[in-house]
């Protein structure tokens, strides 16, 4: 059997290609060209090869944000994983509290990302701010400003707060799409809460759990706009992660080369940890190992 | 192992029911002896699958008690009427191997695992897993996710019941005959209750001693196959069991009978006397295509009819004749002659039966 050539076809992808040429490869290729140069002005410019990337890769302060970061996505993503599939397991499944739950959980998911940290701002805060003063009116010394522990706590509550509802909605819809005939299955083979969770929820959910977990990787791996507002990185270094590290490099001493290295660095890692995580996932859930 | 009773049962899926279209199942009261086949045969949306799930337990009913062996388990969870059910779609644990899906439903009674084992090691020999049984069930083909499914049903056998909805709806017709057979071969060994939802009269018919007829959330006749095909109880019986399904003709009653619409055939006897008590009722005359003979010369007990068709289907005849307004079919041994015009069509009386508001009266 003879297969048709027809290179013609290529011309109807030149579209996509050009979108993806302007959007994506060209200000990536700009970002590569940037990391191997040091660039003093309009026309003085060097080629310094790996330099960069080298500096950038043993920079103390880098693997102190690095860490941080690392620290950080860790806690919201064990926070926030089991937090959303428990609120989601607990949602009505019909009447009119479904639409109620379903807007609730979508308002913050719906605020520009500087509002909520500036509604955080002032929440937090001990003398205007509902939070920081029921805190203080508990006899606590709440200080987010001041204390790193406070700012943490602050910025990863901030955090659970703006992004559970993404993974509450995609459980909810991961388990509304469970056929009832696998409870019936489970009453009558006299499965308990636990084993019907273990063995019928959590395997359905795998799909939707698998981009939950995804999403709030990348995500909250790039998290800049909420806590630059909040806290400002602050107090010291203490709330500085890998976005803000890069945007200080960047747009406050202006040192580009360092910053162009440090983005690929950022990105690949982003891409690497992604890849890794959705292969190993799909590994365990279609059970090759 | 249980005799399964319903006391005055009835289910409605709305809140305040009123009328009686309001309800799934009809008011109802029988029994299902300890042991029996049962076959639950209706058209789709006549409240098979409901009146299966008020058994099991997965609905509580509206109304109305159900029994097993005297004992009232109308509040009971299916777990604790120890039941098994096995539905259209196979369910099946995706994470779990074979061998655990069937050994499932005893870990959660905490069944000692030697027991187990040795159940489970039978099941799979039965239902010819063994090459899959330590793979995961989540790759497998859906009749044998059927089969792991029924699997799960039978691996306990202390269970009241079994029961089956439509199990074999996603199985290869091959294959539905052998697993037919391997059920029945379960029922003899173990004797369990086991009740059987379908709407395939085949099916039916084949796997079950007693039939349960349902038709618009009633059930129109309990019997054996042959009680079914022999005095259908309800007209839905008479069309939905057989093939072709049975003959039926208005009729209306005159001054010395009940007289066939459109005729001059009048039917006096035992039928008269039965129609007369149900006057206002509306009334009806079916026979059986089987039961019906065609002669070719005038009889007593035979009234001319016009011959419109007849088609060999290799081992008999379907003769359509018209009588009247009537379209009447006749369905003849194979060698038997059918004359080519002038025929007669013989209704022998024991086979004529009398319908009032498409209940058997006579």
């Amino acid at each position: 059997m003879n297969k048709t050539e027809n290179n013609k076809a290529w011309f109807l992808v030149l579209p996509v290609v050009i979108l993806v040429a302007f959007s994506a490869v060209i200000p990536l290729m700009t970002v590569v060209n940037y990391s191997v140069q040091d660039i003093f002005g309009p026309g003085q410019r060097f080629f310094v090869g790996d330099e960069w990337f080298r500096e950038t890769l043993r920079d103390p302060r880098l693997h102190e944000a690095f860490v941080r970061q690392l620290l950080f996505t860790g806690t919201i993503l064990l926070i926030q994983i089991p937090l959303g599939i428990a609120i989601a397991l607990t949602l009505p499944t019909k009447g009119w509290g479904v639409s109620v739950c379903l807007v609730l959980l979508a308002l913050p998911l719906l605020m520009p990302w500087n509002v909520v940290g500036t509604i955080w701002l002032i929440f937090a805060r001990t003398d205007i701010g509902l939070g920081g003063w029921s805190l203080s009116q508990l006899g606590i010394d709440f200080n987010f400003t001041g204390d790193p522990l406070h700012a943490w706590i602050t910025v990863v509550v901030m955090d659970v707060w703006h992004w559970t509802p993404l993974v509450v909605l995609l459980c909810y819809s991961g388990l509304r799409a469970i056929p009832n005939a696998y409870y019936q299955a489970a009453a009558v083979d006299g499965a308990g809460a636990w084993a019907v969770f273990r063995y019928i929820q959590l395997p359905k959910l795998s799909g939707v759990l698998t981009i939950a977990v995804l999403l709030r990787f990348m995500d909250s791996f790039m998290i800049y706009t909420e806590p630059f507002v909040l806290t400002g990185g602050g107090p010291g270094n203490a709330t500085t992660f890998l976005s803000q590290f890069l945007a200080t490099a960047a747009v406050g001493r202006f040192d580009i080369g360092p910053a162009a290295a440090f983005s690929i660095v950022y990105f690949l890692f982003i891409l690497l940890f992604s890849w890794m995580f959705y292969t190993a996932i799909t590994r365990i859930s279609t059970g090759t190992r | 192992m249980a005799r399964i009773e319903f006391q005055k049962l009835a289910h409605s899926y709305l809140e305040r029911p009123v009328q009686p279209a309001d309800f799934a199942l009809k008011e109802m009261d029988f029994a299902w002896e300890d042991g029996g086949a049962y076959a639950l045969l209706g058209p789709s949306g006549c409240g098979k699958t409901t009146l299966l799930n008020i058994i099991s337990g997965l609905l509580r009913p509206s109304q109305g008690r159900v029994l097993y062996d005297g004992r009232d388990v109308t509040a009971l969870s299916p777990a604790k009427r120890n039941i098994a059910q096995v539905f259209q779609f196979p369910v099946i644990y995706d994470t779990m191997t074979v061998a655990q899906n069937l050994a499932f439903p005893l870990r959660n009674r905490r069944v000692p695992r030697a027991e187990t084992q040795r159940r489970v090691t039978e099941l799979v020999d039965m239902l010819e897993l063994q090459p899959v049984a330590d793979r995961r069930a989540s790759g497998l083909t859906a009749d044998q996710k059927q089969k792991i499914s029924m699997g799960r049903g039978l691996v306990r056998d202390d269970v009241a019941a079994i029961l089956f909805d439509e199990p074999l709806t996603v199985i290869d017709p091959h294959l539905k005959w052998q697993l037919r057979r391997k059920l029945k071969e379960v029922h003899e060994r173990f004797g369990h209750t086991l009740v059987y939802v379908t709407h395939d009269q085949n099916e039916a018919l084949t796997f079950a001693d007693k039939v349960v007829v349902m038709y618009e959330g009633e059930v129109v006749q309990l019997g054996t196959p042959q009680e079914l095909f022999e005095a259908p109880a309800h007209r839905y019986v008479g069309y939905f069991i057989g093939s072709p399904g049975m003959n039926f003709m208005g009729a209306h009653l005159v001054s010395d009978g009940i007289g066939i619409d459109g005729t001059e055939i009048v039917l006096g006897g035992h039928w008269a006397a039965a129609g007369r008590q149900h006057a206002r009722s509306r009334l009806a005359i079916g026979i059986r295509p089987e039961f019906m003979a065609v002669s070719a010369v005038p009889r007593d007990d035979a009234v001319p009819a016009q011959l419109l068709w007849v088609q060999d289907l290799g081992n008999f005849k379907l003769v359509c004749a018209r009588l009247g307004p009537h379209e009447v079919m006749a369905k003849l041994p194979e060698g038997e002659t059918v004359p080519t015009d002038g025929a007669h069509l013989v209704f022998r009386p024991e086979w004529t039966k009398l319908y009032a508001d498409d209940r058997l009266v006579a």
